[in-house]
Order: structure tokens, then sequence, then C-alpha cells
């Protein structure tokens, strides 16, 4: 009260610098004339400061409001003005649109509309977004004019689509085999679309197989899908709601894109990886984003890997995914481990040892193993890609239960159920594949790097996956991703060969192009060394 | 007072409006700031320092460490409360078996076929290995199967779906390939319609009763919504456009906006056929409102009554309206009795949706081996002939059997001229004229008769007390066992 006291008398004392200062603009004070009568009467202090507190928050109010048809914010007067301006706008603006909703509907209108040409009616924004992305324009070129030895000779040769024909001869022996399980059994009726429990088992030997019998999978975790699209698409749902993101190291398999963000409305953030690194994922990059992606309130749900990693095809080490995990958990997500590959690892047996996450995750005691879920491909790992068979492996109850009930919207048939199950309940089949396969890739990838490397073209060294990544840096005009889908067009239109640029897979340096190796045979492999090096001339 | 002597120094002084307002203004900002670099909880785990004690210090039931599921998969995990799930999944625990389980409940609830299994069994004995390894030239080509091929479906596949589909409806409307998109089965093709026609939180009208299937297909995961539009049995359920624009209008009132109309047509799960003035009219409706109009014409092939079916198909094709609203959705599931096989398709007059719809199927493409299988199957005219004849017959006869059984209890059935099952009015067997009576009954169905039958409310049906019962999955002997235990049923509620 004493203070109210002073601050009178302080005022009392200098009546004219208030007219004075008015002289300015005496409308001006009129809001502020208001303020000081209060702050000279009982209360002073809240109300004082309650009223232009309340006078900004309309103010921010009402600009959130305006934004879009006015972003520049008005100076001062608006102040003063802004109680009854937030008022006058929004009863211009709203009268308005509700005159447009109030207006009747008669058929003449729907043609007039212009929202679409003619009477035609529009498709939802979502699809709108997918009729726009997701183009491949090489695979495209492929399926006009693919190369055939004797038939087409000039036609494009692919090395962009991750398929494997080198094993083509074992399966064809397996499906012509198998034609008397097939028509005996039940394939008709109705199956339970997460796969039946013999798939299942076979599915999680063939996957422990992989590991050398390292890890045992448990079936009744396991959730099967048609391909690892779908089994991405699923886990990303259950794993995270719509607006949140998943990091994901890059490069990267350029699926992720669409399997991810088209239906699920979810985000990736990329953390890119160098090569100064050879491309290692590190663990301070994924904090530094995650603690951006926080900064900017986008909630983080997970972290999505491959293992053996695409595009590089390097294995990731024991230390490797201890350090994911451990980053997991600190950050409490999940990890999404995409292990499609594992049964495709060509490496020396002793130096290439390929780890499931499973592994660490049933190493660590008390370790909760709930954020860890694996996507594994079937049909990639059988060279049978046309069977559309993927599995999810989680140790999440509650994403089990979930995905099964949406495999619904992606089943595996019961004749692909059927057919899958009389080739790997035999596992003398399954050793014998994986045995002639990995040789086989193991010959046509030492063959293709060592052909890449007579050029003056390395790659980096990998010991799975279809592919190798090739440093094309000393080939491209312009250090830049323009330069980089420039050779991209070079190699389609003059080497007539398809292969996938860095770009597409967020490959943050420029030069780096994947070659999946699997697509050819021997004697493919020298034409595709003598159109490189047609291109390479070309460029010099 | 300390914090508004400066202000009022500044007001009385030059250019005292603007700081004036700028100072307590800044005040408050900074209170927002400060509010928000708190509000993330002191109990972030991201802020302690990690050692790996902490790890074992989480027990795992606590739920501070366990990671969570996004919250839309919580629904879909949880177990579903409809009663169509809960007698599909009783049925699971105790089903019924001539020999083995007489005790057994009898399930009445999944529309399946297996009337024709003879036949198939026959044609896949002969032809099925053929089909998958069949070869252009001489040698069977292992990389026509096993390598990735369109997701839409192989055109060779979806000539002949065109063809088969016109052939079951009567050669009236001819279907172009190019217009479709081969799904793997229905559920996915409903999922990807509504993905394509309406965004999250925009609604589809739809005629009750309806399919019970259609909850989960659209709503877990597209975000669509369903605005029932009541029929009721004084139309023998038929949809009416009065309804249509009363539910349309109240959908705008309450600011939902409407994209499209979804209706099943031989209805499921009343079985009715809709005529061709109820299809001009929601045309003509849809066309009005500019929305879309989905119709799911699964059962197309089991029409078995006097009444001519028409599909939308054909409406669109007769002029006038604008037909890129028109999407049609058929599967071979329930028609071929082919469930396993996991084939439907989408049949739109739009291109976006056929484009788009292409690049979804990277989630929902049917495998090529089964194509492969699907294109012989289909192409072989002779036996589609045969299967379809035999098939409209052994369900007429069955449906006969069926409904005469039933109203020899006193218990009538609607008017039905197509689909795998019939509407049964058991009202007369309620305690109470509600939904709690209705679901008592679908109780003592179950435990007492031991029979799965879908009950009304499952279907959103507005009148309690009816029932839908699919028998086509019965053998002849199976009719007078459920015919025996429904008399029992009856005879002791109605004592």
């Amino acid at each position: 009260m004493t203070l109210t006291g002073i601050y009178r008398s302080r005022r009392s004392g200098t009546p004219d610098s208030e007219t004075s200062s008015g002289g300015g603009g005496t409308a001006v004070m009129r809001v502020i004339v208001p303020l000081q009568g209060v702050v000279q009467g009982h209360g002073g202090l809240v109300l004082g400061s309650v009223i232009p507190c309340a006078f900004f928050y309309f103010l921010q109010f009402y600009l959130k409001r305006n934004r879009t048809d006015d972003p520049e914010p008005e100076p001062d007067p608006a102040i003063q003005n802004s109680a009854s301006s937030t008022n006058n706008n929004s009863g211009s603006s709203s009268p308005s649109q509700s005159e447009l909703n109030g207006l009747a509907r008669s058929l003449s209108r729907v043609i007039i509309s212009p929202r679409s040409s003619g009477a035609h009616v529009s498709v939802s924004g979502r699809a709108n977004c997918i009729l726009k992305g997701g183009d491949s324009p090489g695979l495209r070129r492929v399926e006009e004019d693919s190369y055939d030895e004797s038939g087409n000779p000039d036609g494009i040769i692919e090395l962009g689509l991750v398929q494997n024909k080198l094993s083509l001869d074992v399966i064809k022996d397996w499906v012509s085999q198998t034609s008397v399980g097939l028509s005996s059994s039940g394939i008709a009726s109705y199956e339970p679309p997460d796969g039946l429990m013999e798939l299942k088992m076979g599915v999680t030997r063939l996957m422990s197989e992989a590991t050398k019998n390292a890890v045992t999978f448990d079936p009744t975790q396991l959730v099967l899908t048609s391909g690892a699209a779908s089994a991405i698409e699923i886990l990303s749902f259950c794993l995270a709601d719509s607006g949140n993101a998943f990091l994901v190291p890059t490069p990267c398999s350029p699926g992720f894109d669409v399997d991810v963000k088209w239906r699920n409305g979810l985000e990736i953030i990329h953390v890119p990886c160098r090569s100064s690194d050879n491309f290692n994922i590190s663990v301070t990059a994924l904090d530094r984003s995650f603690s951006q992606a926080k900064k900017r309130g986008v909630r983080i749900r997970g972290v999505i890997i491959s293992n053996p990693s695409n595009p590089m095809g390097s294995l990731l080490t024991r230390e490797n995914l201890y350090a994911l995990l451990d980053f997991t958990r600190e950050k409490n997500i999940h990890i999404i481990s995409n292990e499609i590959f594992a049964s495709s690892v060509h490496g020396d047996e002793e130096e290439a040892e390929f780890v499931s996450i499973a592994e660490i995750a049933d190493t660590e005691e008390n370790l909760d193993k709930e954020r860890v879920h694996i996507v594994y491909d079937l049909s990639k790992d059988l060279s049978f890609p046309g069977l559309r068979a993927g599995a999810i492996y989680s140790f999440n109850e509650n994403v089990l239960a979930a995905s099964r009930k949406l495999t619904a919207f992606s089943p595996v048939s019961s004749p692909s159920q059927h057919l899958l199950i009389s080739a790997i309940s035999k596992p003398e089949f399954i050793q014998t594949y994986i045995k002639t396969n990995r040789q086989r890739l193991q010959r046509i990838y030492s063959e293709f790097v060592k052909g890449l490397k007579g050029l003056g073209i390395e790659c980096m060294r990998s010991n799975g996956g279809l592919f190798c990544w090739a440093d094309m840096r000393g080939l491209i005009s312009s250090y830049s991703e323009k330069g980089e889908i420039e050779l991209w067009n070079k190699f389609l239109n003059i080497g007539k060969i398809n292969v996938t640029p860095g770009s597409c897979c967020h490959c943050i340096e420029p030069g780096w192009f994947r070659f999946c190796f699997s697509n050819l045979s021997d004697k493919d492999v020298l034409v595709v060394m003598n159109r490189i090096r047609k291109v390479c001339k070309s460029q010099d | 007072m300390r914090l508004i002597v400066p202000l009022r120094g500044v007001i009385q002084g030059r250019g005292g409006l603007f700081v004036g307002s700028l100072i307590p203004c800044c005040l408050f900002y900074f209170l927002q700031l400060y509010l928000k670099g708190r509000r993330p909880p002191p109990s972030d785990p991201t802020e302690l320092p990690r050692t790996s004690s902490r790890s074992n210090l989480f027990s795992r039931g606590n739920s501070i460490g366990r990671v969570r599921v996004s919250s839309r998969a919580a629904p879909v995990a949880k177990p579903s409360d409809s009663p169509y799930y809960i007698g599909l999944e009783r049925v699971k625990t105790d089903p019924y078996d001539r020999i083995l389980n007489t005790n057994g409940i009898i399930q009445l609830g999944l529309a399946e076929s297996t009337l024709c299994f003879d036949l198939l069994q026959r044609w896949m004995s002969e032809n099925l290995m053929e089909s998958i390894m069949q070869s252009d030239h001489g040698e069977f080509d292992i990389s026509s199967i096993a390598m990735y091929k369109p997701f839409e479906g192989l055109l060779e596949l979806r000539v002949a779906f065109a063809d088969f589909m016109s052939r079951i409806m009567g050669g009236k409307v001819s279907f172009d390939p190019s217009n479709m998109v081969i799904t793997a089965g229905g559920t996915p093709a409903i999922e990807v319609l509504a993905f394509c026609l309406a965004d999250h939180g925009n609604a589809f009208l739809i005629p009750t009763p309806y399919y019970p299937g259609f909850e989960r297909d659209i709503k877990f995961r597209t975000g669509v919504e369903l605005i029932p539009v009541h029929c009721r049995s004084s139309d023998n359920f038929t949809v009416t456009v009065s309804a249509l624009e009363q539910a349309f209008n109240q959908a705008r009132k309450r600011g939902s906006k409407v994209s499209g109309i979804l209706f099943s047509n031989p209805s499921n799960p009343v079985g009715n056929i809709l005529s061709r003035e109820t299809l001009h009219a929601i045309l003509e409706f849809a066309q009005e409102k500019n929305i879309h109009v989905i119709s799911d014409e699964i059962f197309a092939g089991s029409v078995y009554g006097d009444k001519e079916f028409v599909s939308m198909a054909e409406i669109a094709d007769s002029g006038e309206i604008d037909k890129s609203r028109v999407h049609i959705i058929y599967a071979l599931s329930k028609d071929l009795s082919i469930p396993g096989f996991r084939a439907g398709v989408i049949y739109s007059f739009h291109e976006d949706v056929v484009n788009a719809a292409k690049k979804l199927m990277r989630f929902s493409s049917v495998s090529v081996p089964v194509q492969r299988i699907l294109i012989s199957l289909l192409s072989d005219v002779k036996f589609i002939e045969d299967y379809m004849t035999t098939h409209r017959q052994r369900i007429r006869n069955k449906h006969i059997r069926f409904v005469e059984g039933l109203k020899q209890l006193g218990i009538p059935c609607a008017e039905s001229g197509g689909g795998l099952y019939c509407w049964v009015d058991m009202s007369s067997l309620l305690t109470s004229y509600s939904e709690k009576g209705e679901l008592e009954l679908f109780e003592k169905l179950l435990s007492v008769a031991k029979i799965n039958a879908t009950p009304g409310t499952a279907c959103f049906c507005i009148e309690p007390g009816w029932f839908r019962c699919c028998f086509t999955a019965l053998a002849d002997e199976d009719i007078p066992v459920i015919m025996d235990r429904m008399r029992q049923l009856a005879e002791s509620i109605r004592s």
C-alpha cells in the first residue's frame, strides 16, 4: 500500500508530462489511460499486468487466425485496436464462408464448380500425394526395352531392381517337385492370414540358419505378410502415430519412403553417414538428430536400420548393434531391423558374420526386448520375389496382436504358403540352396568388383546383399546431385544400364551408385563393363 | 508495484504507448516461453544420465521403462467386441464335427461355401501344377513366376478377370482390363478404395444392415467414418434416396464431409438384390451431391433367385451420368469359393483412383504363382460355365431346405435372391424387443443351441431380432441337426 502511495504522489506531481506526450497522439493514450487508472486503483498490480497480457494474447490469436491472408503483423496501431479488430475480422470472414456453405446446391452448380474439370469428382488428398510420388523412371524404361542376349542385345540391362537370378535353377527344381503336395492340400479354404503354424516354424528355422543357429526364433512371435514392404508398413503403423517420425541412417533403402510415409502419415528423419566413416552408423549423429527433432517438437518413435545394409551391403558388428540398442533404450524408442538379406551373406566365412539384433536382445538380461522388431523377407532370400511373402518378428505382444489383424490387408495366399512349406520343411533343400546361392553371389560379386576396379572405379567393401556400392565421384561432371543425375542419365541412355543413384538412397555425398549384380550372368558382367567403359569415355 | 513503476515512467515519457505496451507483452511472451521450455515432465528418461545399472532397475511390468506402441495400434490389438468376431472365436474353441464332435458349435457366421469343392478339387488336381509351370515355348521358365511382376496384376489375368466378371453378370456389361487393379482379396480392395476416395475424418454413407467386416476394413487404418443410413424391414431393407438425403444433411450439419456411398449388392447380410431403378436413384443422388459410389458386388455370381442382378457398371455405362464416380469391388472368395487364394479386384472408372491403387498394390498384391493359376482357372470357359450353373443350383436347393426348415418352426426369413446366407427374423424368440434381448438370444444360440449366427446388432441393424445365417458350408444332413437344436431352443423360450 505504501508503494501505491508513492506512486500516486509521483503521478500527481507530473500531470503535464502526460498531456504533452499525448500531443504525439491523443488517440494513442486512450488505451493506456484505463490501464493507468487501474494501476492507481486497487489491485493495480494484477490488473495492470493482466490487461496488456490479454491484449498481447489476443494479438497472437488474431495473427494466428489470419496467418495465411496476412502474414505481416501490423505495427503498433494494431495493438490499440486489437480487441475490436479481432471481432471485426473474424466476424467478416466467417459469414462469407457460411454463405458459401449455405448456398442451395443444385445440379447446375456441380457442373459449374471449378474444383475439377466438368463434373468430375475428386480423389482424396492423400491419394493425390501417392499419384505424384514413388515412380521409378528407370524401371519403366527397362520394361519397354529390356536386354536379351539373343533377342535384344542393345536393350537396357537391369541393375536397379533388387532381385536374385543366380540360383533360379535350384528354385525351378524345387517348384517342379512340389506338384503332388500342392494339389492335394486344402489350398482353397480360409487359412489364418498371418500364416500357418507349419510355415512359421519353417521360417523361424530359416532365420536361425542365417545366424548359424546362434539364435532360436519363436514361431509364435512371427507374423507373415505379403512381402517386406507391407511388413514395414504394418510395423511403422503400430509403432508410431500420424505426425511422428523415425530416424533412418542414410544411405538407406529407397523403399522406406514409400513404406513408412504413404499411408501411415509418418515422417522420416535421415541421419547422414559419410564415406569417411565407411558409412558406418554413428550414435552421436543419431543423438544429434534426435535432439534436433525434439526441439522442433517432432516425436521420434524409433530407428530403422538394414542389416546387411542396403545399399552398401555391409554387415553391422556386435558393437554397432549394442550401441544402437543402448541408444534406443536411452531414448525409450523402438528399433526396426530390416534383415531381408540375412541369408544372402556372401563374404568370407571367417570375417563376414551376420549378427541378428535378436541375438543382442537375447544376450542381455533384463533388457526390455519389447522395443526390438525384425523384418524378414522370405521371397528375397529364396530368390522368389514373385511369391510376395515377408514376415514381422517382434518381442512386443501388442505389436504382434495388432499386426496379426492387419495382415488381413496384406495376406499371404494359401497356395503360396503351401508352396513355401514344401520347400522350407526340407532342411536339405534349404542347406543346398543357401550354400549354392552363397557361392554364386561370392563369385559374381568378386568378378563385378574386379571389373569395376579395372575401370578405376572403387566399391565399398561389402559382405552381404545383392548389390555393391560404387564410388563414381571421379566420373561426375559437377560434385552435386545434378552431376550425379546427369551421369545416371548417361548410364541409362548411352550405357544402356539402369542403376540406382545415391540420391535415391538419400546419400548426402553425390557420386555413389548401387549396382545390383545378382541380376547378371557371368557373360552379362563383361557386357556391363564394356558399357560402363563407354560411359566413362564419353565423360572424359 | 515494482513491476508497474517502470511502466508508468515510460508512459509519461516519450513513445509511451509503444514501449508501455511492449514491455508487458515481452514479459508475457517470456512467461509462455518459460512454460513451454518446462513442459516435458521431469521424469523424462532422456535427461537422466544413463548407466547400465539403470536398465536393471526397470522391472518389466513397470510402465516407466516400457516402450509404447502407437495409440492407433491399441484399438487394433485389443480383441474385438463385435458379436460377429466373438461368435467366430467361440466356434474355434469347440467346432462341430459330424463324427468327432457332435456337440460342437455349428458355424453359421462365416460366409463361405463348400458346395462346389468337388468341382474345384477336380480342376485343381488336373490343372494346378500345369498352370503354374505353363510355358510359352516348351521349356518352363521359372523367372516367369519367381521374379517381380507388375503389382496390379498381369495383363493376362486382368483380361481373364474382366471376361469372368462379365460372364457371371450375364454378359450385359463388359469390363475394361485397364480400369482394373487386382488385389489380395476383397478386404484390401475396400481399404485401398476408402483410402483413395476419402481423407482422414471424412465419411461414407452406408445403408444398414451392413457387413460387420466393413468396420474393421475401413476404420482400422484409413480413419474414414461410416454413417449408417437406416433401412427397415417394411421396405425389405432396401435403401431409399430420402433416407440417404436425410443422413447426408445430418452429417453436413455435424460438420463431417461425406465423400461417398458404400453398399453391397446383392446385399450382405439381407441377400436382396437392388433393382435397376434403385441403382439409378443412388447414382443420381451421388451425382447431385458430387460424391463417390462404391458398389461391393462380391456375391454377384451367387444369385439364385428369379430377380435379375444388375451391376453398377451397367448403370454407369448407360450414359448421361459422369461415371468417374463409380467404383466396384469384386473378389473370387465367395463366388468361386476360393477364399484362400485371396484374389479380388478394384474396378474404377476414375483414372486417378486406378493409378493410386496400382501403386498401393505394393502392399497387397497377389503372388505370381497364384496369378498363373487364376489365369488358367478363369480362362477355362467350360469349367467356369459348369461351375457357375452348379454353384447357383446348389445354393438354391440349400436355401430352400434351410428356409423351409425355419418356417416350420415359425421363424420367417426376409426375401432374398443372392448371397450365401439368409436374414432370419427371430424377433418371436426375443425375451425383450431390444438390443439387449437380441444379444441374450445370441448368447443362448451359442451356449444352449450351439449355433453361431451373426446378430443384427453386429450388422448395425436398427430393428432387433434379426440374425444372419450362412448355410452354404452345411451338408444336407446338418440341416436337420440345426432345426432340431432350434426347435428345442424355441420351445424352451416360448414355454
